[in-house]
């Protein structure tokens, strides 16, 4: 059998990439890098790199940055609340979850933007567990019936109880790592367990250009202790954050994370480090940041092509569009970032169900993109030889009549080879006239609704669900805040 | 030179976004001890809406309307020690004291803000990122000033905006400053219900906001 080939997307010669890397070790080295964070800078002054304590600027080596490299792990293995099943991130895997830290979510009934309350982060949780081609959850909606404070520890409270599948999340402040490692904690039975096998990983941004502020410093210090993998997301905006070429954006992009990797194994040698990203193409008339934009997509693929030739897991935040209603521009953007993102390897794609830059999800969007996910994932499963010989054998004995349909060989593999959705439009013009003329958003909430009641919540066991109410009320109860709304 | 020539020159150097033109022929203009006010009235100011202009029927993008705005900033640098040497009064046409609050650390949409405001002849301090809320107080009490601008790119720091008018109001101070707000989270109902004067969307409407508030 001929092996099947896996269909790739570089957009970045070799020489180029070698010269980005250069180029990104000549600025840490002679410009430097802000770190406001007094453990990390103490941890470069101990690694023997130049660090001015008043400004916060360090100058890191690149021989410093290699030997740093050299100790992050090339695939990381993530585990699903249950410790039983794995995903690989590494190598040419691909595993999809949705956007995460939506300001507002789309009311399918009103068509309008609005706060999301406990409620929808519930749907948002099951809905996720049941869409099979989002294989990580990620803690996606800000409840606004919560007291801000506990904001970002809630959302994963909720995930952690209604899904089983690894999470994708981030701190808002620092006092939040810890009560959210211990929420993890609680899940596996102890730190060591989690340490072992990480169930969830931290998102750190640094702030372009070339920082890395307190907050996400020291969330990439309190994570690699924990063992927890964390995502570096450097995201440049062009021309206002960034150099405004995307070679130029790249290049920064790199020492960002060049950086952030620094940071992560002198915190904890070996710790895992997903060398990630959310930048974008700034659109110079409106001020926005345009996350369904070529250009966009473009820098994605180019750093993770780097993230790739450095040998580390990479991510990007793809598959997520900027319109503000499911339509024709939700679909395209989503589609290209979904197809782009899986022919460029990247191995944590995070955007599906987001609209609005970032700011928006929808339930009905996330049920779409499942299904470009699944498209985006055969794809990348190439085209296989699949019997052999391929075709001769069951042409013997051909004839004008000749049943393809009836065929053993049909029966075998139409399944593997072709995929049937369930919500993009198939149907002839009369049976879809028949149907009501449905546009798509409208059969994706069908489609919410029907995944919504017909499959009971999974649920985590009530003891650990005891455990994680306990940690969250103490930790609400220190900051002042007495009570919780009751989960459904 | 002429004036009027002069004028159009300088008007032309907004526009086009030449800084170091801009300042010399600032400089130019105190040098042959022209009305300083008038300068700027007709030089200066219709270059700044020109380029208004340009950006509102599209010609323009953010690069030339920053551009523009950063050469009226550094003419501004240049003419405004004279007036003050002179004791001429311009006619401010409001000042504004600006920041992102505390705990947030997104600055560019408040910089873009910050700079429009500017360039548009408002007087504007600029207190920065993560900025406590009693900082904004003070700094307006202290500069004497007619709004205070909050910037919030998250949904926990927005709580601060409401803070900062609940303090207002603990300290009597409320009808004294208007209080605007933005930032991606924030929109007019957020505005409405923790009573702020006004709300934009982005800097040009933000602009539009203020002159009408000042009455200009
Ligand atoms: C760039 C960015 C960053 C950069 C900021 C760099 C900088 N120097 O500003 C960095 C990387 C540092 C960053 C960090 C974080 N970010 Co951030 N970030 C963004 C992003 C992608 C774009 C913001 C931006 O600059 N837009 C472009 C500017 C021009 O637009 P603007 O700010 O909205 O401003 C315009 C208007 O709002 C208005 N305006 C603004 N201010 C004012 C004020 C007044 C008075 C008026 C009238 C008008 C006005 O005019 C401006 C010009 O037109 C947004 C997503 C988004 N699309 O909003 C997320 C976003 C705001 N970030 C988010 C998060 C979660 C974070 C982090 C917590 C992530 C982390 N764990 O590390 C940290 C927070 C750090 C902190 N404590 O502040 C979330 C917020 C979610 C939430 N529910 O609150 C968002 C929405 C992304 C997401 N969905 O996850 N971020």
């Amino acid at each position: 059998m001929i092996k099947t080939i896996r269909p790739k997307l570089e957009l970045l010669s070799r020489r180029l990439i070698e010269k980005i890397i250069d180029e990104a070790y000549e600025i840490l080295d002679k410009q430097g890098i802000f770190v406001e964070n007094k453990e990390a800078l103490k941890l470069f002054s101990q690694a023997g790199m130049k660090v001015d304590k008043k400004t916060h600027r360090v100058h890191l080596k690149r021989r410093l940055v290699e030997k740093c490299l050299a100790t992050a792990p090339a695939v990381i293995k993530l585990y699903d609340r249950t410790g039983e099943r794995d995903y690989t991130v590494g190598g040419d895997e691909v595993h999809f979850d949705p956007g995460s830290a939506a300001v507002t979510i789309l009311d399918h009934k009103t068509g309008e933007e609005r706060k999301p309350e406990t409620k929808d982060l519930v749907d948002f949780s099951r809905l996720t567990e049941c869409l099979d081609n989002i294989h990580f959850q990620s803690t996606g909606l800000i409840s606004s019936d919560v007291p801000h404070p506990i904001a970002d520890i809630y959302r994963l409270y909720i995930g952690l109880i209604y899904s089983r599948k690894p999470v994708v999340t981030g701190t808002f402040r620092v006092e939040s790592f810890r009560p959210m490692k211990d929420l993890l904690a609680a899940v596996r039975g102890g730190n060591k367990e989690l340490a072992a096998k990480p169930l969830a990983i931290f998102d750190a941004c640094p702030s372009p250009p070339l920082k890395w502020s307190n907050l996400t410093t020291q969330s990439l210090i309190d994570a690699a202790r924990a063992g927890l993998p964390s995502e570096l997301i450097s995201m440049g905006m062009t021309g206002a954050t960034s150099l405004v070429t995307i070679s130029g954006t790249l290049v920064q992009h790199v020492a960002e994370n060049l950086c952030g990797v620094a940071i992560v194994q002198l915190a904890k040698k070996g710790a895992p480090v997903i060398f990630g990203g959310s930048p974008s193409s700034f659109d110079m008339r409106r001020g926005t940041t345009p996350m369904g934009a070529i250009e966009t997509m473009m820098i994605d693929a180019g750093y993770a092509q780097i993230g790739k030739y450095l040998n580390l897991p990479t991510h990007a935040y793809m598959g997520l569009s900027d319109a503000k209603t499911n339509d024709a521009q939700a679909g395209l953007e989503t589609g290209l970032g979904a197809v782009l993102g899986a022919l460029a390897g990247v191995n944590v794609i995070s955007g599906p169900g987001m609209l609005d830059f970032e700011s928006c999800q929808s339930l009905e969007k996330l049920v779409i993109d499942d299904e470009i996910c699944g498209m985006a994932y055969r794809l990348i499963a190439g085209i296989a030889q699949r019997e052999d010989p391929i075709a001769t054998d069951k042409f013997e004995g051909f004839t004008p009549e000749t049943q393809f349909l009836s065929m053993p060989h049909t029966k075998k593999w139409y399944r593997m080879e072709h995929s049937y959705p369930l919500i993009a439009d198939r149907d002839t013009y009369d049976a879809w006239v028949a149907l009501g003329r449905k546009p798509i958003a409208e059969r994706a909430s069908e489609h919410v609704e029907k995944i919504l009641r017909s499959n009971p919540p999974a649920l985590v066991e009530k003891d650990v669900r005891n455990e994680l109410t306990r940690i969250l009320t103490a930790y609400a109860k220190d900051n002042g805040i007495a009570s919780l709304p009751a989960l459904p | 030179m002429k004036k009027e020539e002069l004028f159009a020159r300088i008007e032309k150097a907004i526009i086009e976004g030449r800084k170091s033109e801009a300042e010399d022929l600032a400089r130019e203009a105190v040098k042959a001890k022209l009305d300083l006010t008038e300068v700027i009235e007709k030089g200066y100011v219709p270059g700044i809406q020109k380029v208004g202009d340009l950006w509102e029927k599209g010609d323009y993008f953010l690069p030339e309307l920053i551009t523009s705005a950063e050469c009226m900033k550094a003419a501004m640098a240049v003419l405004q020690p004279e007036l003050d040497k002179a004791k001429i009064q311009t006619r401010s046409r409001g000042k504004l004291v600006i920041g992102t609050v505390e705990g947030d650390i997104h600055d560019i949409g408040k910089n873009l803000v910050a700079s429009m405001l500017s360039a548009n002849g408002f007087d504007v301090v600029d207190l920065g990122a993560d900025v406590k809320l009693e900082k904004f107080i003070e700094k307006a009490e202290e500069t004497k000033a007619d709004f205070i601008c909050l910037s919030a790119l998250l949904t926990t720091t927005m709580l601060g905006q409401k803070k900062a008018i609940e303090l207002l109001k603990q300290k009597n101070l409320c009808g004294k400053f208007k209080v605007l707000v933005g930032g991606a989270p924030a929109n007019q109902k957020w505005a409405d219900e923790i009573g702020a004067d006004g709300y934009a969307e982005n800097a040009m409407l933000a602009v539009k906001m203020v002159k009408r508030l000042m009455g200009a």
